[in-house]
This record gives structure tokens, C-alpha cells and sequence, in this order.
């Protein structure tokens, strides 16, 4: 009933928001929904830290220690995304005079977005968490092309043209998955439940399970921001409103890889887990190192930001792809806290250039002069992302590149290779834009927008210093259900 | 005894009701066009008309050029002994496999081919490259064609192929749909037909067919047109043979023939009529996309052939 | 579910030539040059999807089949071709499509992903029993013939027609090889269809006004530095 109550806080939200969501009362109501939503999703962790992991209507939606703490970073990301995109978005209005029809699609297609992502979280069946997939990327397509300029087209049209070949191929991995469930569980329509397959996933041909998992791995991948599938990312992530771009990292990334760790312990069951982890490892490096040298190139502060977002998805997924309990925890820690900071990233970046009216990093000069509370937010929230040490990501970063020496020793330097290269393309363009005299003629930003930063921030410290007792119970749990 | 006898009928059926079924494509044609045809009867007038005139040889040219129209039209007539065409099992049959008969259809080709270049005149031997061009694309494309169907029944004896299939109730297996398109794309090119070639008109920027039989007059002339038009019923009645095949009598069973008969008859207006309104419809493709056309034709072959040993069927 | 014996012998060769219809279309699309052809295939694509979903139905005798194979020919057979054929009048996009590769070349590509598609699929094959022997490795094919033509192809409707054939391919594989996914999910697929093609008319429109063209070599501002 709780998982239930989420969904449909965050559905209704869908409709009043397409009626009644312009002018100020659509922010307010945004921020009440999600509001709404994070009490639910509260209370739904609390059943669940009561009752542990349960099923609900006829089996079809289901929360368990994995996708608690991934709803929990949504509903959190939720909301904050919301508080920034008050104050951010009435500047933007202003900016492109964008029509009240205009702001009420952004905040139902918004919300949308956030509602698929929870159907996804909670679903049970595979096949609704591929169309809950696929509606993440049709809701997030006129948001990103929200500003009918020719780069925002260019990048939605990439964002949908690439997302939805890659979710088709998951399709046909989910087809297959299928095809493989229905000779053991019968023609059913319960065959394509996730607790139904766990159950049986001994049993599951494995040759079927094999080209499955690669085809849910290349389409759910294209999500994830994978290399060699990452093109539509950069794009997407730059040319929509910055609060898109933090729902899109802190959310969508997340949740296209819980999807693939979801298969994975299915066909771990039928395979060698060697199979599954091997992809994961092979694709994790070569993004997180593309991802590196990418950043190097950038000129564009989103577009820098949106490649370290690859390189961190690359990570994460490395270090489920090495599978040992110790390193499937710091994954899904990485997870978190990369939820957490970079869209605590986006939104300060973002405010940054909204007032500077640019985003070329050599233009984006002394935030520190131009208001201390935003020079603050930025030089924190970039440092977090680097792996400074009080968050959670340093943490994860040490218990992945640990649990790397122990397993794969000579993966070690790749990592590190990709850790420095990617610290030394963003830190000196920090200073730079940190340091220094303002430019002149721009107006401090507001305070408000910057609030959830230091939020999510605080939390990510937590994280990284002493994470809850009951966190680090669901995490070991979750890690424990990704070994098998 | 009856055997050969259907042999001989089966020849001289197609020899003599090959004008007729070109001539009732024409007509076809000319009423789908919203003109009025000539009736079925003109290529035979044509033909006797030109039997009955001078043939003139071209200046310079040597024997290739007189033996030329006697050996087209002798390759087709033999081919159209081996061909099952009213019935399986004919004494000709194991002369000569799918291949062999390739060959025979490429024998007369390369008759034609020569013939045109020794006249040495730059149309006809413009012509002739042009042949060429669609031919050496258009053999493998029949031969992938043919090979699904000897894949299906495994043997490359035509004979044994149409006996094979026409016992399958489902003669169109997924491959062979594969084929049968292949195939009439292949027909299409092979008989200078639109898209690939236009038989009505002598446009020396277009022409392909015409151009090489542009020095050739009298009863030369009359052999080759003739033995084009042969040609033509051939190739529908391969097409038939491998698609349709239904109906076709066993060797020397006389009681069936009534029926092979009509059903034969049948299957040729329909094909005349699917011809006729394909020619309507499709416009010409400029010279140099007919390679294109091709290599489509020969890809679908090859994709027959695949999906023979994919669904093996 | 089973297929009842009679159904055997008529029905699945029927299946199969459905099939092999599918990856002719798909063959044929990529083939084609001109955009009203190419929707014409797709409607095409569309009744044979319907006839291959009708003809499951019939033979398992699965009620939602037939309720799904309605759905297929209303939408992917009548209504998106027909809007399809609509914007392209009103947006006036001029006839021809302009292939990257020539097509030859693009056809020699797609013989190579039939062949991998085939031989991927091969191991699968080899597990089942007769009735869906094959379909995963044609509709696989015909997903990728189709993905093939939205790399080759600059129109913006040429893609979003690439697209939905890949949708298509999709559909067949799940009805013919599963013998029809979960209802559920099935709905939520055709759902998301559907949005995705009002989402994509939007877009149309947006890009119409934005650039005068539907041409996306306009679409190549964006670069790497």
C-alpha cells in the first residue's frame, strides 16, 4: 500500500500540474508535490526498515533493500531539483519569454519524469520497468528542447534518436528474457516478474540469458552514458535548463543502471557471474577513461560537468562488474553521493551561468566576488565531485580502487589514470572561474536556488563521515543480493 | 513413347505460343495505358512479314554475324526442352541442371553480344556493353535464386526441384519469397523490360535490347525477335515452375494433361496481366541505377539462401 | 501455450512466411529513396505485424491477441502512416531521400547484420522446438535493417520511419517467438508507442519553425572540440 501511496502522490501531481502549473502557484505546487513525495517515500522506508523487503498488488510493484535507498536519493533529488527550479526558472522565463503553456509543460513534463523514475524503482516486472524506462526519456525530450533554439532541437533529437535505439534494443533483450523465463515458469503473465525469475534464475537457459543480458547491457547502457554510447549525453545534459540536467544525472543515470544490476543478478543465476561482471568492468573502464581525456577538451561548463557524469556512471559500474560484496557497497554508495553532488553541481552551476549569461568557462570568472554564497556553493560542490575527502564519494572512490587491488590488481592504475586526469581537467578550471574579479555589469543570483545545494551537500559529508546505521544495513543487504 | 512426344509438344508450344504471349502483354500493356492495342495477333504478322523480306548482312561483318540469330534461337528452343513445363521427368531433363541451364541462357548472350560488336557500329556496340553490364549482375542473382530452390528439394535437376515442390503444400517458404522476388526483378532485367530497359522505344540514350539488333533485318531479324520472345515465356515459365508449381503433370501421363493444360494457361495470363501492370506502374530507371537494381535483386538471392539454412525452409 | 496440432502443419509455415515478408520490407525500406514509398512500406510492415499477431492469436487461441493484433493494424497499419503521410504534406518536405551510402553499399551492410543477426540468433534457434525456430533471428534482423536506415538516412521522417520499423521488428519478435508478452506490458509498449509519436509531431513542428527545413544536416552544430 505505501509503495502504492509514492506512485500516486507522484501521479497526481501529472495532471494538476498540466492544469494549474504556470506563474508562481505552478513552482510552489511543484515544490509541494515532491514534498508530498519524499513524506511518502519516508514512510515507505520506514515500513520497509520495520517490515523488511515486501511485494504489493498481485506481486507487481516490489521495494527491497537495493531500490529503498535508490527511491530515498530520488525523493530527495526530487525535491531539491524543485526548490532550484523556482528561482531558477523564473529568471529563465523572463529571459526567453517562454508562455505560460510553456512553463505548464515543463513542470508536468517534469513531473512525469520523476513519477517514471519511481515506477521504476518499485516496479516488479521487467517489462514495466522497461516502459517506465522508456517514458523517462519521451517526458525529459521536450524539456530538453524546452527553449526552441536550434542546439536545443540538435540535442533533443540525439537525446531521443539514440535513447530509443538503445531502449529498443532493450526491448529485445527483455523479449528475450522473456523467451528464456517462459520455458521454466510457464506462459504466464507472471513470468516477467523480477522475484518470480530470482526464484528460478538457476534455471534459465543460459545461451538465451547470455544475449538477453547483452542487449538489456547496450540498452539500458545508452542510458548509463556508457562509452561508446554516450554521444547524446553531453548534448542533452547542456543544452536543456540546468534543473533538467541535474534531474537527468542525479536520476536517470541512476536509475538505467539499476535496471542493468537488476539483470545482472538474474543472469548471474544462469551464467558464470564472471560473464556479467567482465561487461561491466570492460565498459566501466573505457567510459570512466573516455570520459577523462574527454573533459580535458571541453569548453562548456555543463558540457565538462555532463562528461564527469560519464566518468563517474563508468566507475559505478566498474565496481559492480567486480562483484565482491566489499565493492558491489561502494558502487552503490558511488551511486548516491554522485546522485547527490552533481546535481548539487548542476544547480550551483547553473546559477553561475544564468548570471553570467554564458556557458563558456573562460567567461565564468570570480563567482567568490560576485556573491560569496555562490562562489561557496560551487567551489564546494565541484571539490565534492572531485573526490574531496569529507564526502561520500571519497569514501567510494577508496573502497572501489581498495576492492580493485584485491581482485583485478592491474585495472588499478587505469583507474587512477582516469581519477587524475579527470581531477586535473577540472580543478585548475575551478580556480578559474572561482577566483578572480567578477565581470562587470551581472547581478548577484538570489539565495534561494542555491539552498538545496547545501542541503544535498551536508548530506554527501554524512555520507562520507558516518553513514547511518540503518544505510549501511540496506546497502550490505543490497550488496549482498547483487553477489547471489 | 508419350514421354517424347510431350517433349516435342512441349516445344513447340512454347515456340509457337511465345509471339502470343508477348503479343497479349503488349495489348495488356496498351490497355492499362489508356491506348488501343494492336491486337494479339501482330508479332506473328510482324514475324511472317519479316521471314518474307531480304535479310541484308552489314558491311564488314564475318560468319558471327549470319550464325548468330540461328544460334540464339537454337539455345532457347533447347532450353525450352529441359524446362518442366507441362510436365516432370521429360526425356530431356537430365541433360541439363539449373546451372547447365544458366549456361545455355548465357551461351545465347554471348551469341548476341558478339554479333552486335561485330557489326562494329557504336550503337549496337554500345549495346552490347550495356548487356553486359545487366547481365553479369543478373546470372549470379538467378543463380542464388535457383540454388534456394535446389537447397529446398537438394537437388540441382529443375525436373526434380518442381516435382519436389509440388508436393509441399506451402511452396512459398519464407526463402523462397525471398527468391521469388530476386527472381522477377531478374526477369524484369534479363528480358529488357521496364524498369531496366524499354522495349518500345529505340532511345539510343536508354536502349539496351534494341541497340544490338539495330543492323539486322529479315529473317535474322525475325530469329532473334522471336527467340526474345521465347525467351520471355522461358523465364515465366521457370518462374512458374519454382513458385506456382501446382498442377504440373508427372512424365507421360496423357489423362493429366487437360488439366496441366488450363492451369498452364491460367498461370500465364495472370503473369502476362502481374507483368503488364508492374511494367505500367514502375517508371524507368535512369542507365546507371540498373546496377543498383542488381545488386538488389542478387542481395535478396543471397538472403533466400540464408534464411534457408536459418528456418531451414 | 501450446499450438494445437492441426495448427502445426498450416499455421506455422504461415508464421514463417509472414516473417520472411517482415525482412523483405524491411529490405525494401532500405532500399527506397523516396518518403512516400518508404511510409508505404511501413504501413505495409504494419499489416503484416497485425496478420502475424492475429495469426498467433488464432492459433493459441489467446483472446488479448486478437484485441492486440486490432491495436497493431488501427495504429502501425492506418493511423501513424496516415498522420505520417499528413506532415509530410504540411510540412512540405520535397520528395526525394538522400541516402549517405549508396545503396548498394547500404544493402551489402544489411546482408552482413542479417548474417550476424542470423548467426546470433543461432543458439536460441537451436533450443526451441520447431514452432519459433527462426522468428528471433528474423526479427532481429529487421530490428537492425532498420536501425541501418536511421544511420543512412539524413530526413528527419526517414529516421522517425527507421524508428518505427524498428518498433515493428520489436512487436514481431514478441508475438511471434513469445507468442505474446504479458498484457501489461504489451499495453505499456504499444502506450509508450504512442506517446513517442505525439511527442515526435510536436517536435516536428518545433523543428519546422526553428530551421524552414526537416532536413537534419541542419542538426550538426553541435561538435566535439
Amino acid at each position: 500500500m505505501s509503495i502504492l501511496l509514492v506512485l500516486i502522490c507522484a501521479a497526481i501531481g501529472i495532471p494538476l500540474l498540466a492544469l494549474w502549473g504556470d506563474g508562481r502557484r505552478g513552482a510552489v505546487m511543484f515544490i509541494g508535490i515532491n514534498a508530498l513525495v519524499l513524506l511518502a517515500i519516508l514512510a515507505l522506508a520506514l515500513r520497509v526498515l520495520w517490515n523488511g523487503p515486501f511485494t504489493t498488488g498481485d506481486g507487481q510493484f516490489m521495494v527491497d533493500d537495493l531500490s529503498i535507498v535508490l527511491v530515498l536519493v530520488a525523493g530527495v533529488v526530487g525535491l531539491g531539483t524543485a526548490f532550484f527550479s523556482r528561482s531558477y526558472m523564473a529568471r529563465e522565463i523572463v529571459h526567453w519569454s517562454l508562455s505560460r503553456r510553456r512553463v505548464r509543460l515543463y513542470h508536468a513534463m517534469f513531473q512525469t519524469f520523476l513519477t517514471t523514475m519511481l515506477l521504476a524503482l518499485l516496479t516488479n516486472n521487467m517489462g514495466i520497468l522497461w516502459v517506465a524506462m522508456e517514458g523517462a526519456t519521451l517526458s525529459t525530450v521536450l524539456l530538453v528542447s524546452l527553449f526552441h533554439t536550434a542546439e536545443g532541437l540538435e540535442a533533443a533529437w540525439k537525446y531521443f534518436i539514440l535513447c530509443g535505439v538503445g531502449l529498443a534494443m532493450a526491448l529485445f533483450g527483455t523479449i528475450l528474457l522473456y523467451f528464456a523465463a517462459q520455458k521454466v515458469l510457464g506462459h504466464d503473465a507472471n513470468a516477467l516478474l523480477w522475484t518470480h525469475l530470482k526464484t528460478v534464475r538457476h534455471q534459465l537457459q543460459p545461451q538465451v540469458m547470455a544475449i538477453a543480458f547483452i542487449f538489456m547491457l547496450v540498452g539500458y547502457g545508452t542510458k548509463i552514458g556508457l562509452s561508446p554510447l554516450n554521444n547524446w549525453l553531453p548534448d542533452a545534459h547542456a543544452s536543456g535548463p540546468s534543473s533538467v540536467s541535474a534531474a537527468l544525472s542525479g536520476l536517470l543515470l541512476n536509475v538505467a543502471l539499476y535496471a542493468v544490476l537488476r539483470v545482472k543478478v538474474l543472469v548471474d543465476g544462469a551464467l558464470d557471474p564472471d560473464f556479467s561482471g567482465r561487461l561491466l568492468m570492460g565498459f566501466g573502464v573505457l567510459s570512466l577513461l573516455v570520459a577523462a581525456f574527454s573533459i580535458l577538451r571541453q569548453r562548456d561548463v555543463k558540457r565538462l560537468f555532463a562528461y564527469s557524469s560519464i566518468e563517474h556512471m563508468g566507475l559505478a559500474t566498474f565496481a559492480f562488474g567486480i562483484g565482491t560484496p566489499l565493492a558491489s557497497f561502494a558502487g552503490l554508495l558511488h551511486m548516491i553521493s554522485h546522485s547527490l553532488t552533481k546535481s548539487a553541481v548542476f544547480f550551483s552551476v547553473g546559477q553561475a551561468v544564468q548570471s553570467i549569461g554564458s556557458r563558456e568557462i573562460q567567461r565564468i570568472r570570480g563567482l567568490l566576488e560576485l556573491s560569496p554564497f555562490l562562489g561557496w556553493a560551487v567551489m564546494l560542490a565541484v571539490l565534492f565531485i572531485l573526490g574531496m575527502p569529507p564526502s561520500g564519494i571519497f569514501l567510494s572512490e577508496f573502497l572501489i580502487v581498495t576492492s580493485t587491488l584485491q581482485v583485478q590488481p592491474w585495472l588499478t592504475p587505469f583507474l587512477l589514470l582516469g581519477l587524475g586526469v579527470t581531477f586535473a581537467g577540472i580543478f585548475p578550471r575551478l580556480q578559474g572561474m572561482v577566483f578572480g574579479p567578477a565581470p562587470a555589469g551581472v547581478d548577484a543570483p538570489p539565495v534561494s536556488g542555491i539552498v538545496p545545494v547545501f542541503v544535498q551537500l551536508s548530506l554527501v559529508v554524512v555520507l562520507g563521515v558516518f553513514v547511518p546505521w540503518t544505510l549501511i544495513q540496506w546497502m550490505q543487504h543490497a550488496a549482498r543480493l547483487l553477489h547471489g | 513413347m508419350t514421354a517424347i512426344l510431350m517433349e516435342v509438344a512441349q516445344v513447340l508450344l512454347v515456340a509457337f505460343l511465345a509471339p502470343l504471349f508477348a503479343g497479349l502483354l503488349r495489348a495488356l500493356r496498351a490497355i492499362l495505358q489508356n491506348r488501343r492495342p494492336a491486337g494479339c495477333w501482330q508479332n506473328y504478322r510482324d514475324l511472317y512479314r519479316l521471314f518474307h523480306k531480304e535479310s541484308l548482312q552489314a558491311e564488314g561483318t564475318s560468319w558471327l554475324f549470319r550464325f548468330a540469330p540461328y544460334g540464339i534461337f537454337a539455345a532457347f528452343c533447347l532450353a525450352a526442352g529441359i524446362i518442366p513445363i507441362l510436365a516432370t521427368g521429360l526425356p530431356l531433363a537430365p541433360a541439363a541442371d539449373v546451372i547447365a541451364l544458366v549456361g545455355l541462357f548465357a551461351l545465347a548472350r554471348v551469341f548476341q553480344v558478339l554479333a552486335a560488336m561485330d557489326t562494329g557500329t557504336p550503337f549496337a556496340t554500345l549495346g552490347a556493353h550495356r548487356e553486359m553490364l545487366i547481365a553479369g549482375l543478373a546470372e549470379p542473382a538467378l543463380l542464388a535464386t535457383l540454388f534456394t530452390a535446389s537447397l529446398l528439394s537438394q537437388s540441382t535437376s529443375l525436373s526434380v526441384i518442381v516435382a519436389h515442390l509440388e508436393q509441399l503444400r506451402f511452396a512459398l517458404h519464407p526463402s523462397m519469397v525471398f527468391a521469388a522476388t530476386a527472381f522477377f526483378m531478374v526477369l524484369l532485367a534479363e528480358n529488357a523490360r521496364i524498369p531496366v530497359d524499354n522495349p518500345a522505344t529505340h532511345l539510343e540514350l536508354t536502349m539496351i535490347h534494341e541497340a544490338m539488333l539495330l543492323e539486322y533485318s529479315g529473317r535474322h531479324l525475325a530469329l532473334m525477335e522471336w527467340g526474345a520472345q521465347i525467351k520471355l515465356v522461358l523465364y515465366v515459365a521457370i518462374g512458374i515452375a519454382l513458385f506456382l508449381p501446382w498442377g504440373i503433370a508427372p512424365a507421360g501421363q496423357l489423362t493429366a494433361l487437360p488439366l496441366t493444360l488450363t492451369a498452364l494457361l491460367l498461370k500465364f495470363a495472370a503473369a502476362a496481366l502481374a507483368l503488364a501492370s508492374v511494367e505500367t506502374l514502375l517508371a524507368k530507371l535512369r542507365l546507371f541505377r540498373a546496377p543498383e537494381f542488381m545488386a538488389t535483386a542478387f542481395l535478396l538471392g543471397v538472403i533466400g539462401l540464408l534464411s534457408f539454412f536459418m528456418l531451414g525452409a | 501455450m501450446t499450438i494445437a496440432a492441426q495448427g502445426l502443419t498450416w499455421g506455422i509455415p504461415l508464421l514463417r512466411l509472414l516473417a520472411a515478408l517482415l525482412l523483405l520490407l524491411a529490405f525494401a525500406m532500405l532500399a527506397q529513396r523516396r518518403l512516400l514509398t518508404l511510409i508505404h512500406l511501413l504501413a505495409w510492415q504494419g499489416v503484416v505485424l497485425a496478420a502475424g499477431t492475429a495469426l498467433v492469436a488464432l492459433l493459441t487461441g489467446q483472446a488479448e491477441l486478437w484485441f492486440s493484433a486490432t491495436l497493431t493494424l488501427a495504429l502501425k497499419a492506418i493511423l501513424i502512416p496516415m498522420v505520417l503521410h499528413r506532415l509530410l504534406r504540411r510540412l512540405q518536405v520535397r520528395g526525394d531521400v538522400e541516402a549517405v551510402l549508396n545503396i548498394p553499399v547500404t544493402l551489402l551492410a544489411g546482408i552482413a547484420l542479417v548474417i550476424f543477426a542470423f548467426s546470433l540468433a543461432a543458439p536460441i534457434s537451436a533450443l526451441t522446438g520447431t514452432v519459433t525456430r527462426g522468428m528471433v533471428g528474423i526479427a532481429l534482423a529487421a530490428v537492425l535493417l532498420a536501425f541501418l536506415m536511421m544511420i543512412t538516412r539524413h530526413k528527419a521522417i526517414s529516421q522517425v520511419v527507421g524508428f518505427l520499423a524498428i518498433d515493428n521488428g520489436l512487436f514481431f519478435a514478441a508475438t511471434s517467438a513469445t507468442l505474446g508478452m504479458p498484457m501489461v506490458v504489451e499495453l505499456g509498449v504499444a502506450l509508450d508507442a504512442l506517446i513517442g509519436f505525439v511527442i515526435l509531431g510536436i517536435f516536428f513542428f518545433q523543428m519546422r519553425e526553428t530551421f524552414d527545413s526537416m532536413d537534419l544536416r541542419h542538426l550538426e552544430r553541435i561538435r566535439e572540440e
